[in-house]
């Protein structure tokens, strides 16, 4: 039988832009379903039914949804391209920071790009603090996977999103004096061909996030 | 293996601390267990190994520290493979138990915290509501995961019965504390059986703690983060 691999994703979601990347670096042949979600199609609410929501990954008619298991899902499906370390304890450590990411940095990420007014300031502040554990984590690595990308850095794709925010907001937080190495880090992780191919273009998303956030000289 | 090389940093009280503990029983792994008082204060070892959230379980193996239950519970699964499967082997049912796991502690138990901390009736009703619902999933979930066996595991416990059943002597406390029943005969049958199994199995029997032991303990918690306020 041959094999069916479906996404319904939405291109500017870093949530399915991780799992499109994952899929891409284990070189498996997938069909994108674009949804759109203000109108979600009866296939993305049959596969999903209790969050409805995407990223939904539907391998053989199977769906399985939350964009972190479906990347330990792909790597234990498709050998080839490690996502996540062989040793348990590195394996260990890469969950840890990729729940770390969704856990605490998404929630202050939402917080500083959507929140209150006075909640975006103490937003902005936390988010530095964890965005402090992550450079020192990444030590003298090219990437948190270590010599190539690995689950981490898929999750930490945020990250990506977090520069278009401060472009379409006129905010300054990762700036090179303060995380030299996430900087660096962003500009590695951007410059792979996969990556690349995953990204949803910057400008389309700092026009998209700008008309949201009402830019820079608008106030909310 | 010598029985410092694996060390658990934990507090009877906790859940998650709980999970860790189910597992290394499964695996039969002999470990040193460091109760952490850590209402009163937390050990320089704890917030050593647990810089960032600085809470228990930490697991510690030949001083590796590691945390987050879930991940110790793999962790322990991947090191001590000789021992009984905690996840399941087949790629899509691991998927379908992470899922739930992830459910359970981003969905579900935040409605038992919501209850526990609520000040007026109606944000504990409405918390209540949200545990109720998340039950009947759960039940469905058990149907499927089981495939007609004993546990969400299949023959043995496996990883979504830890992940659940920890939660069990807060339930109690929680029916207890909101004079309701939220895993019976009627509502949840397969669930209440399986409440009843998973608590008097092995690798589980001798981590129950008291119900009237909790809720106590649950009380002091409250009076505490109340005068801290």
């Amino acid at each position: 039988m041959a094999e069916e691999v479906l996404l319904f994703g939405v291109g500017r979601s870093p949530f399915s832009g991780r799992v499109e990347m994952a899929l891409k670096l284990k070189g498996v042949e997938y069909k994108y379903v674009e949804e759109d979600l203000a109108n979600k199609s009866p296939s993305l609410l049959k596969y999903n039914p209790i969050h409805k929501k995407i990223p939904v990954l539907v391998h053989n008619g199977n769906p399985i949804v939350e964009s972190q298991v479906i990347l330990e899902y792909i790597d234990e499906t498709w050998p080839g391209y490690p996502l996540l370390p062989k040793d348990p304890y590195e394996r260990a450590i890469a969950r840890f920071w990729a729940k770390f990411i969704d856990d605490k940095c998404l929630p202050a990420i939402f917080k500083a790009f959507y929140g209150e007014e006075k909640e975006r300031e103490q937003a902005v502040e936390e988010l530095s603090e964890f965005l402090n554990y992550l450079e020192n984590e990444l030590k003298e690595k090219k990437f948190f996977g270590g010599e190539s990308i690995g689950m981490v850095d898929i999750v930490a794709n945020l990250i990506f999103w977090l520069e278009a925010w401060e472009e379409a907001s006129g905010t300054e937080l990762l700036t090179r004096e303060k995380f030299p190495r996430l900087t660096n880090w962003t500009h590695e992780f951007v410059s792979n061909t996969i990556v690349k191919e995953s990204l949803f273009p910057r400008d389309k998303l700092v026009a998209f996030l700008r008309n949201r956030i009402g830019g820079p000289n608008v106030s909310k | 293996m010598a029985k410092s090389d694996v060390k658990l940093l934990g507090a009877w009280s906790s859940p998650f601390v709980m999970r860790a503990r189910i597992a290394l029983n499964i695996k039969s792994v002999d470990y040193e267990y460091q109760e952490e008082n850590w209402l009163v204060s937390k050990s320089e070892l704890l917030l050593k190994s647990n810089p960032i959230h600085k809470k228990v379980p930490v697991l510690i193996h030949a001083d590796n520290p590691m945390c987050e239950s879930l991940i110790i519970v793999q962790y322990i699964d991947e090191v001590w493979s000789s021992g009984p499967s905690i996840l399941p082997s087949d790629p899509y049912d691991r998927a379908t138990a992470r899922f739930w796991s992830a459910y359970i502690d981003d969905k579900w138990f935040p409605s038992m915290i919501a209850f526990f901390w609520g000040q007026e009736e109606d944000a504990k009703k409405a918390a209540i509501a949200q545990m109720e619902e998340g039950l009947v999933l759960l039940e469905e979930a058990f149907g499927k995961c089981s495939k007609g066996k004993a546990f969400f595991g299949g023959d043995r416990i496996g990883f979504l019965d830890i992940a659940f059943g920890c939660f069990l002597g807060s339930l109690r406390v929680t029916e207890k504390a909101g004079g309701i029943e939220l895993l019976s005969e009627t509502k949840t049958p397969s669930l209440s059986k399986w409440a009843e199994r998973f608590s008097s199995d092995i690798a589980v029997k001798e981590l129950i703690s008291d119900t009237d032991k909790l809720a106590e303990f649950g009380k002091k918690l409250q009076a505490k983060m109340t005068a801290n306020n």
